[in-house]
């Protein structure tokens, strides 16, 4: 057993990583938020182009080949970056939507509790959307619809979600920590006070937590890791952005400082794939099924 | 990443096994947990047959990996815990084996791993609990010997310990973290007085431990005179990084018990507490998760677990407790009952984000040295 990132997969975060800051970092997020509901196309098909949606696509089919866990690499980095864009449903969609896989098309999903991520702005609908509604997303970078029905719900969709989860949890951590280092309050940085060091810490905790259900269920697939992931990772995620928050006082409530939109979108995706009660009833139920 | 184990892993996990079905049902019935004479003998007794089946080392001399599949099926099995032997071979064998020299290996070592001598640890003083570097038993060099005075707390199992991996302020005069020696204090020496301390879950599981001019052996030192702080840090992240890991796996069993508890009174019905138990269930998964992480890593970094056991330790010990008191609330009013499955180990849940470092320190270590944060106030 070698449950570590292996040198490829480190290298895989790494270029996607890089690839974010360059092309999304703080600045055109600004812009990503001044212009609501305009998906920038130019950079869906650079993520094309890089493979993130074709990552987990056969190499004889034209994609790269990769399994799960670097998808869940690949959609951890997202997160972190607040990439937006209906990007679950796009890369589900590689290989059975023209255009998917290479960032030509933008698909939209209906999602598991009936909402629909960025259907105006979609070339392509998979599910139900007709009678679709428009609803005032409480995420500015995720226009929302409501479906009268939701859909079934993929796996994967579950796992993917919960990993830019992971990834947004480990970033508000580190904005968290980061602040509470260089902001001076009585003489002294913030973070030196136990109840600021006790907040970074559990977030800290469940962060790594989730990191480590999240990547086993990228490993076994198993439907009660992805389960799991998915409860750590809402969790770790939504408390994590409000602690975060807290941590960084006014200017944490202040429109110009990302936590609040980290904790928005956390609060879409903790919905995308169904309600959390399915999973802990799923695991719940799971308790009395004879053990593996 | 890769969950799989390697055919030798899986090779010894057979083997373990078999070894296993074929033993325990040959084990004496377990002793009253207020016994303990029995409990030693039973607990090295154990101990015993795993050193003469190849096993006794497993808990140094293996691979974390390895260590881990012992863990995972021993508790899978219902095979004893390590009990009176904690920290022998969690510790205080750890501990020897990386910083003793040849000559304490051979004298220490082998009568751990053969189930012959149980250790206790005599860190806890009244006022040096958290502030461990706090301690002030003092012991003065007379010839050979060290003379030391002083007085110890908490000492799980001191009653029934053959030795004790004793802190001891060697120079008063000293910064605090330094001055500190780490000493093998055999518990039958003139001069120790032992008085059982009762526990809330009723029993004598620790003690007060008190010196008089116990003259030990300066060849009983470990490490250098006044070095024993890092010394003692050696053996801490052994206590926080691996020796709680068995126990995930019995958490998960008593989840599986709990359920078909519920399932049978009917509080199965109330959803609140089915998701309650869902949701456990995810959470001590996630913790077995975290667990291989850690093993994983410590095995890639040459064995030492790091400070993600502080990690582990407090997420895992604030979810055993949340663990007993839904077994409560499965339970209702049977839950007053002391002799209902799981109610005497609700009580002692409670010891959990205290011993080894409470709640609070944990949270101060992550902060300062995994986050970086200024030093505490
Ligand atoms: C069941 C059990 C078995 C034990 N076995 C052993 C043993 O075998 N050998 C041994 O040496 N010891 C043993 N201990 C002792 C254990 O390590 C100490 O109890 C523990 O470290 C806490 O110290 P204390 O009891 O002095 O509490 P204190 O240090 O007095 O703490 C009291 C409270 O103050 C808080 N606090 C203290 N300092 C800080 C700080 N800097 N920041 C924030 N909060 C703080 C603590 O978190 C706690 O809530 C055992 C304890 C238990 C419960």
């Amino acid at each position: 057993m070698r449950f570590q990132l292996t040198e490829d997969q480190r290298a895989l975060r790494e270029g996607v990583r890089e690839l974010l800051t360059r092309r999304f970092g703080p600045q055109a997020l600004r812009v990503a938020v001044e212009e609501p509901g305009r998906l920038d196309r130019a950079l869906w098909r650079e993520l094309g182009a890089a493979g993130f949606f074709a990552l987990r696509l056969p190499e004889e089919r034209g994609g790269v080949g990769l399994g799960l866990p670097e998808a869940v690499l690949a959609f951890e980095e997202a997160g972190r970056a607040l990439l937006p864009g209906p990007l679950v449903a796009t890369h589900l969609a590689a290989g059975g939507v023209p255009g998917a896989a290479d960032g030509e098309a933008v698909v939209a999903d209906v999602g598991g509790s009936g909402l629909v991520e960025w259907l105006a702005e979609a070339d392509v609908v998979r599910g139900e959307a007709a009678g679709a509604v428009p609803l005032r997303s409480v995420d500015p970078l995720t226009p929302l619809h409501r479906a009268p029905e939701g859909a079934g719900v993929d796996p994967a969709a579950v796992l993917l979600t919960a990993a830019e989860q992971l990834g947004s949890a480990t970033r508000v951590c580190e904005l968290a920590a980061q602040h509470a280092r260089t902001r001076e309050q009585f003489g002294r940085p913030i973070g030196a006070f136990q109840a600021v060091q006790h907040l970074c810490a559990e977030m800290l905790v469940r962060t790594e937590t989730a990191r480590a259900a999240v990547y086993a269920a990228a490993v076994t697939a198993d439907p009660a890791d992805v389960d799991t992931a998915r409860l750590l990772a809402d969790e770790a995620a939504a408390r994590g952005a409000r602690d975060c928050l807290q941590v960084h006082g006014g200017m944490g409530f202040t429109w110009e400082f990302e936590v609040h939109l980290h904790l928005k979108r956390t609060w879409v995706r903790t919905h995308r794939t169904g309600s959390a009660t399915d999973s802990e009833e799923r695991m719940a139920a799971e308790l009395l099924a004879e053990p593996a | 990443m890769d969950l799989t184990y390697t055919p030798e892993e899986e090779e010894f996990r057979a083997r373990l096994r078999e070894w296993l079905a074929k033993v325990l049902p040959t084990l004496p019935p377990k002793p009253s947990p207020d016994d303990w004479p029995a409990r030693r003998a039973y607990d090295l007794g154990w101990q015993r047959m795993l050193h003469d089946a190849g096993y006794g080392d497993v808990h140094w001399g293996a691979s974390p990996t390895v260590r881990l599949i012992f863990l995972e099926e021993t508790e899978k099995a219902g095979a004893p815990y390590v009990g009176a032997g904690f920290v022998g071979l969690l510790h205080a064998g750890p501990t020897i084996a990386a910083e003793g020299t040849a000559g304490q290996r051979e004298r220490w070592l082998p009568p751990i791993l053969r189930g012959e001598e149980v250790w206790c640890q005599g860190f806890s003083e009244p006022d040096a609990g958290s502030d461990l570097a706090a301690l002030r038993t003092r012991a003065r060099r007379d010839g050979d010997d060290y003379v030391v005075s002083g007085s110890k707390i908490w000492t799980s199992h001191a009653e029934v310990a053959d030795w004790c991996e004793l802190l001891v302020r060697t120079d008063p005069d000293a910064p605090k973290h330094r001055g500190i020696t780490w000493l093998a204090m055999p518990m039958d020496a003139p001069g120790i007085t032992v008085r059982p301390l009762k526990t809330l879950a009723g029993s004598a599981e620790f003690a007060e431990v008190f010196l008089d001019e116990v003259r030990v052996p300066v060849a009983n030192r470990v490490g250098e005179e006044n070095d024993g702080w890092r010394v003692t840090m050696v053996t801490l992240s052994f206590e926080r990084g691996t020796a709680f890991v068995g126990e995930v796996v019995a958490c998960r069993r008593v989840l599986r018990e709990l359920a078909a508890e519920a399932r049978g009174n009917g509080r199965w019905d109330d959803p609140v507490l089915r998701r309650r138990l869902g949701r456990l269930n995810a959470e001590f998964r996630a913790l077995w998760r975290l667990t291989q992480w850690n093993v994983s890593e410590a095995e890639a970094v040459g064995g030492v677990p790091g400070v993600g056991g502080s990690v582990f330790k407090l997420r895992y010990s604030h979810a055993r407790q949340e663990l007993y008191d839904t077994a409560a609330d499965v339970l209702g009013p049977a839950s007053l009952d002391l002799d209902r499955p799981w109610m005497l180990d609700r009580l002692s849940s409670l010891s959990y984000t205290i011993a080894a470092g409470t709640s609070q320190i944990q949270r101060n270590i992550v902060a300062e040295r995994i986050l970086g944060l200024p030093k505490g106030r």
